[in-house]
């Protein structure tokens, strides 16, 4: 978690520093790149299907000779590729470098991880911030609207191109869970093991309604422009850091608010009588707005919140989850933490009894800790100790220990 | 806490062990049959399940306590959190070849509803439980007149986690009246060694310190 930082109030930044970077990325990332032709459209559950495309992914640690090792990270709603190594916008470490790494969990000397852009995303893989072919013009709204399955099948061509056959691994949380768990039911024999992480099957009303506040954000914002800000050189960046702002508090919790803040003042003995950034809650939450909007294109949070509340395993399986997993091989842990108010242990129950129901091998741990739905980014040893354990069980059945890596 | 921890371990006296393994797992294990699918439901800190697992039986758990589940996940092993009272009936019928209940009857709120689920979700059930017919119990009762604590099970009446209690007799009774076969019962002495088998329950009953049973369903008709 970042420093708290002062804020000069009334807040949500000015011109972003970054922008014409992150224009650049959307076309031209600082990845790896797989470029689909007009001969491999994408086929999206809208109807449409997308081409050509591309789609930007990072890789850390060697495949080996049986293919067997691969590991792929899903990214949450705002991640992206760049889970060990520095951003390319912003200079920061990787997303998941506690998670990542030599010796980490997600081992890079074992395993060779990759982790891709989702489709609709701002950091390479087609999306609406990029360009439009057909027109030379960004796309904007006229990008077609994308779902978790389509982000999934997405990464199957990638993995297919890899020359993949089945992924040791697909591990995600939050949004990259919801991946995992799409990657694991469409394609099961294509998956050894899952490791999802603080997500559910279906997004819940609550949380459907946190992403229309977000995005209603957006919109109310006059710098959006109905979507078409960047022929204006502008970027709704109020609109999407409020956004920003809301979907933060769904990330933390009470207590770890009151833990880090409390009621205290920042930069100041007494209030001001103001609407200035009193208390240091409040400034915290304003920087985090305003380094968001330096990174993420507005209209790309749009489509990927909205393929978040289109998402519901069950929906698709006469809506009985169970079916979605039935006669599955695949080995699962569940992981969830006790004060992740957005996705709560509940969810994650009701996963594990569809799994038990479809005699699946799974494991589910609840990780007390009060930092809220963000606890999967942050350093929570046990939660570590679980991931490797499991993963070290399921290489010990996929043949990987001793080989070599 | 794991009903298991409270009911065995950490009480100054540790369970007869056998090259580390505990007397009573030594005994389950044997009874599984190897290559068999089978749920450890109060699995505990995943001990017996490890050792099912290291003779290549294909092993599940259901633990009440986070702790003891996160151990077991720690261990790689296939352990949910649930309670063997509520969460039994999210598993379908016939899902395991055998469904273990160790140590964690007498803690269940329900022991006739959750034997019954045992016996539609694995084909075979191995039930273990503290038999309360046992002398030392039935003395401090009798002599003590308080309620019985002893090495295994230390709680206090007002404390402990225990609250169906039951003795080996009443368990068999149990057992006709739902129409349950025992294949296979063995009663363990304080040191964990089996009782001789040609002695008359009446016997098992007194001086079994815990009991061992290898449930089947009955055959219909019957």
């Amino acid at each position: 978690m970042t420093n708290v930082q002062s804020i000069p109030s009334p807040s949500i930044p000015s011109p972003s520093i970054h922008g014409e970077d992150r224009a650049h990325e959307a076309d031209h990332p600082t990845s790896q790149v797989a470029k689909f032709g007009a001969d491999q459209p994408l086929k999206l559950d809208c109807g449409v299907d997308l081409a050509p495309f591309q789609i930007a992914y990072q890789t850390y640690g060697e495949l080996n000779a049986d293919r067997s090792n691969a590991i792929l990270v899903c990214h949450a709603l705002t991640g992206d590729q760049h889970v060990n190594n520095a951003h390319p916008v912003t200079g920061k470490h990787g997303w998941w470098d506690t998670m990542v790494g030599p010796g980490k969990p997600l081992d890079t000397n074992l395993y060779f991880i990759i982790c891709s852009n989702v489709i609709g995303g701002c950091m390479g893989s087609t999306g609406p911030a990029s360009t439009n072919p057909a027109t030379g013009k960004l796309w904007g709204l006229d990008f077609p609207i994308i779902t978790l399955p389509d982000m999934v099948r997405a990464q199957t061509m990638l993995i297919d191109r890899l020359g993949i056959d089945t992924l040791f691994c697909v591990v995600g949380g939050s949004m990259g869970g919801m991946q995992a768990l799409q990657w694991t039911a469409a394609y099961p024999a294509r998956v050894f093991s899952t490791l999802a992480i603080a997500c559910s099957t279906r997004h819940s009303a609550q949380n459907i309604a946190f992403h229309e506040l977000g995005r209603q954000a957006v919109m109310a914002d006059p710098d959006w422009r109905g979507g078409r800000y960047f022929d204006h050189d502008t970027h709704p960046h109020r609109g999407l850091g409020v956004a920003r702002m809301a979907a933060h508090i769904t990330y933390l919790s009470d207590a770890a608010l009151h833990r880090k803040f409390g009621r205290r003042m920042q930069d100041r003995e007494l209030p001001t009588f103001s609407f200035d950034a009193d208390f240091q809650v409040e400034s915290y939450l304003r920087y985090q707005g305003s380094s968001f909007v330096e990174r993420f294109d507005a209209n790309s949070y749009l489509y990927l919140t909205r393929a978040m509340d289109y998402f519901d395993i069950a929906a698709d399986h006469d809506g009985v989850l169970a079916k979605a997993f039935s006669g599955i091989k695949t080995r699962f842990c569940v992981v969830s933490f006790t004060s992740d108010w957005l996705f709560p242990t509940a969810e994650s129950r009701a996963l594990v009894h569809a799994l038990n129901a479809s005699s699946a091998r799974v494991s589910f741990a609840e990780i007390e800790t009060d930092r809220g739905h963000d606890a999967f980014l942050l350093d929570v040893p046990e939660f570590f100790e679980i991931s490797r354990a499991f993963l070290q069980s399921a290489g010990t059945a996929r043949g990987l220990n001793r080989a070599g890596g | 806490m794991s009903l298991q921890q409270q009911t065995l371990p950490f009480t100054g006296v540790e369970p007869h062990r056998t090259e580390n393994l505990r007397s009573d797992h030594l005994l389950v294990a044997e009874m599984v049959q190897s290559g068999s699918k089978v749920l450890d439901v109060g699995c505990g800190d995943g001990e017996l399940l490890q050792l099912l697992e290291s003779r290549g039986i294909d092993g599940r758990g259901i633990e009440l306590s986070r702790e003891g589940v996160n151990r077991c996940v720690a261990k790689g092993l296939a352990v949910v959190q649930g309670d063997a009272d509520t969460d039994l009936i999210n598993y379908p019928d016939d899902a395991f070849d055998y469904v273990i209940l160790s140590q964690t009857l007498q803690a269940t709120r329900q022991p006739k509803v959750v034997l019954e689920n045992l016996l539609r979700i694995g084909h075979r059930a191995i039930v273990s439980f503290p038999n309360f017919g046992f002398w030392r119990m039935r003395l401090q009762l009798l002599v003590g007149g308080h309620m019985p604590r002893t090495e295994n099970l230390p709680a206090t009446w007002y404390d402990t986690p225990n609250i169906h209690f039951c003795t080996i007799k009443d368990f068999v009774q149990l057992c006709e009246a739902i129409n349950v076969k025992m294949e296979r019962a063995v009663a363990l002495d304080l040191y964990g060694r089996p009782l001789r088998l040609n002695l008359p329950w009446w016997f098992w009953n007194m001086f079994g310190e815990q009991g061992v049973f290898l449930l089947t369903r009955a055959e219909q008709g019957k």
